[in-house]
């Protein structure tokens, strides 16, 4: 399994420190990990304000024909912008309101970003969290099925159907679901998100399955793909070996030996879907009219609103930012080995 | 690479059977995309009919166009657009993880730690990002995206590969025989990454198919008015339940070319790990 090897390891991204023990050495990893995250995030910002404002023309992005046209517009856009402020200045000016919770003025309507994007984050996070709920268990049982019929036909034909599953681009599959139990098959499933008038997607509890479903369904053949991979080599190990000869029960075998040594692969695997999920969202949202910051960022990408683009990509760069460090320091808890390497 | 192996690669090849039905199954695809136009019967923006009207093969679309015909038309800004992203991905990449590989020490360090950077950005969201300031995208925008967006994930692996050949004896042989860097690289550690990176490029084909149609989807195309896969979706979605061809055609034909890349790669990737052993 090529993928498997592709697997970041715990780690490899900061060497242990030596010669400290104890609690010592783990708060100096963990600093030096944090101070990774802030750095990563730091740079992203650059990258999203330079690709947001400098790599193009906004201001003749959102007038289109008008630009020639209509200068005192042109001019006006220009200051909001502060586009006449050379780019090293507008960038801190920017960053500096970042700090204080300050994330600009919508262009498309006038109002503050942090407003309008609140109530999306939290759409986007229960949704992200909900997928991850229903994906980690069907992911994991997938695995496990697959792994019991291993170098059989079962285990081909599951595999064959993950393979098949992973490649299929996210709106594919859900345009596929919409077909099947909203519009074209079945009329079982609203095809659209209702939200009541402020209130949220969930209090309509149908209308989150088919996102949820096909947030499942793109994101678990990858993670069950990798889990099988691990429980096969666990399976084929020594002590393994040694257990079934003991005379243990092949599903003891397989939930104790074997699956709690697929566990931390597992948590890596997930944490990197998850955030991967972070961008699935964008088309998923979109396919549903899902309000979230998915469905929110391609219509400001549209409207080419700067302010709220900035903003939500670096939301999305931070909570893929933030999964990665909570995944590293769950993996390395749960692995005794790295827990020695770095307190022993 | 002795020519004896030849024969046996390519019979270990057809015996592959996820490898041979993923290369048919890309390889109609793509003749399809490529030579589709030729077969249209009728023009790529040739109004035959009502919107939405049950007439032809499958129907017409919302300005009442042949959705046969514009399925013929439609694959060859997504081929192209993919094929030419993948290997401006796969070039840069290549060239960041082998160079870091082969450099080693602070270097390694800082170009690895820029690539975190990069990979922060889930990849539909570094060309939605650069495709605000941009009025209507181009062609060339959206293969530089899709190949900048690969380029850190191919440099990953690549650089992963290349550890492994770097620390070789043969690569110390040709330093001490006072080779330069630059050939070093080229002509001893490439030519032994060839086959895992061969199946990250059938990888990377994949996610490009499913990058540019889905860039398509939400709308962002090169030529608003030309036939494209992506777009079609787009276009014909509202239509779903009436005349759901217009839109079940193009994503099913995505479907299956991402499946035929996705199954390739696999192989690839299998056939890789056989010979290793």
């Amino acid at each position: 399994m090529t993928q498997v090897a592709t697997l970041p390891e715990p780690l490899a991204d900061v060497a242990p420190p030596r010669g400290q023990h104890g609690a010592a050495a783990w708060a100096l990893w963990l600093a030096r990990r944090i101070g990774l995250a802030v750095l990563t995030l730091w740079l992203v910002s650059v990258v999203v304000f330079v690709a947001t404002t400098a790599l193009g023309d906004p201001v003749r992005a959102i007038l289109g024909r008008d630009f020639n046209a209509n200068k005192s517009r042109v001019a006006q856009l220009t200051a909001q912008l502060n586009l006449d402020e050379p780019l090293p200045v507008r960038y801190l000016h920017w960053l500096g309101g970042l700090f204080q919770g300050d994330m600009g003025t919508s262009l498309a309507n006038q109002q503050p970003v942090s407003e309008q994007i609140g109530p999306t984050v939290l759409n986007t996070l229960v949704l992200v969290l909900l997928s991850a709920l229903v994906m980690i268990p069907v992911a994991f049982g997938i695995a496990m099925i697959s792994a019991n019929y291993r170098r059989r036909r079962g285990d081909t034909i599951i595999q064959t159907v993950l393979l098949g599953l992973a490649g299929l681009p996210e709106f594919v599959i859900g345009i596929l679901l919409i077909a099947l139990f909203s519009t074209t098959v079945f009329h079982w499933l609203p095809a659209v998100t209702l939200t009541p008038t402020g209130g949220h997607p969930w209090d309509v509890p149908k209308t989150m399955i088919l996102p949820v479903l096909t947030l499942v369904l793109a994101v678990s053949p990858y993670v069950s793909r990798i889990v099988r991979a691990t429980l096969l080599e666990v399976l084929d190990s020594d002590y393994v070996e040694l257990a079934r000869l003991k005379g243990i029960p092949e599903t003891v075998v397989m939930r104790k030996h074997a699956l709690l040594n697929a566990v931390v692969p597992g948590i890596q695997v997930i944490a990197l879907q998850l955030a991967w999920l972070a961008g699935g969202v964008v088309i998923v949202e979109t396919l549903f009219n899902y309000p979230g910051i998915g469905f929110q960022l391609v219509d400001s990408v549209k409207n080419h609103d700067v302010p709220m683009v900035q903003a939500l990509s670096m939301i999305i760069a931070a909570i893929y930012v933030g999964v990665n460090l909570l995944a590293d320091l769950l993996s390395i808890l749960l692995t005794p080995r790295a827990r020695t390497a770095i307190s022993g | 690479m002795s020519t004896t192996t030849e024969p046996s690669t390519l019979s270990k090849v057809t015996r592959q059977r996820r490898l041979m039905s993923g290369l048919v199954i890309t390889l109609l695809v793509t003749l399809m995309a490529l030579f589709g136009p030729l077969f249209a019967p009728y023009g790529e923006n040739e109004v035959v009919g009502p919107p939405f009207a049950k007439q032809g093969f499958l129907g017409t679309d919302y300005l009442g166009q042949d959705v046969w015909s514009r399925l013929l038309y439609g694959g060859q800004i997504v081929l192209v657009i993919a094929v030419l992203g993948t290997l401006l991905g796969m070039v840069v990449g290549i060239t960041i993880g082998v160079v870091a590989a082969y450099t080693g020490g602070w270097w390694d360090e800082v170009i690895m730690r820029l690539n975190d950077v990069a990979l922060a950005f889930p990849q539909i969201l570094l060309a939605l990002v650069v495709l605000t300031a941009v009025a209507q995208p181009k062609a060339w925008m959206i293969i530089l995206l899709v190949g900048i967006s690969h380029a850190p994930r191919v440099a990953r692996v690549a650089r992963g590969v290349a550890l492994g050949i770097v620390s070789r004896d043969f690569v110390y042989a040709a330093e001490a025989l006072g080779e330069k860097r630059s050939r070093v690289i080229l002509a001893e550690v490439l030519p032994n990454m060839n086959a895992p990176l061969l199946a990250e490029a059938g990888l990377r084909l994949t996610y490009s198919i499913g990058l540019v149609a889905a860039l398509g989807f939400l709308g962002f195309s090169p030529d608003p008015n030309a036939a494209n896969w992506g777009q079609m979706i787009n276009e014909n979605r509202l239509a779903l339940s009436t005349q759901p061809w217009a839109v079940l055609a193009p994503v099913l034909i995505i479907g299956l070319f991402t499946i035929g890349t996705n199954l390739m790669a696999d192989g690839i990737a299998q056939l890789a790990d056989r010979g290793d052993r």
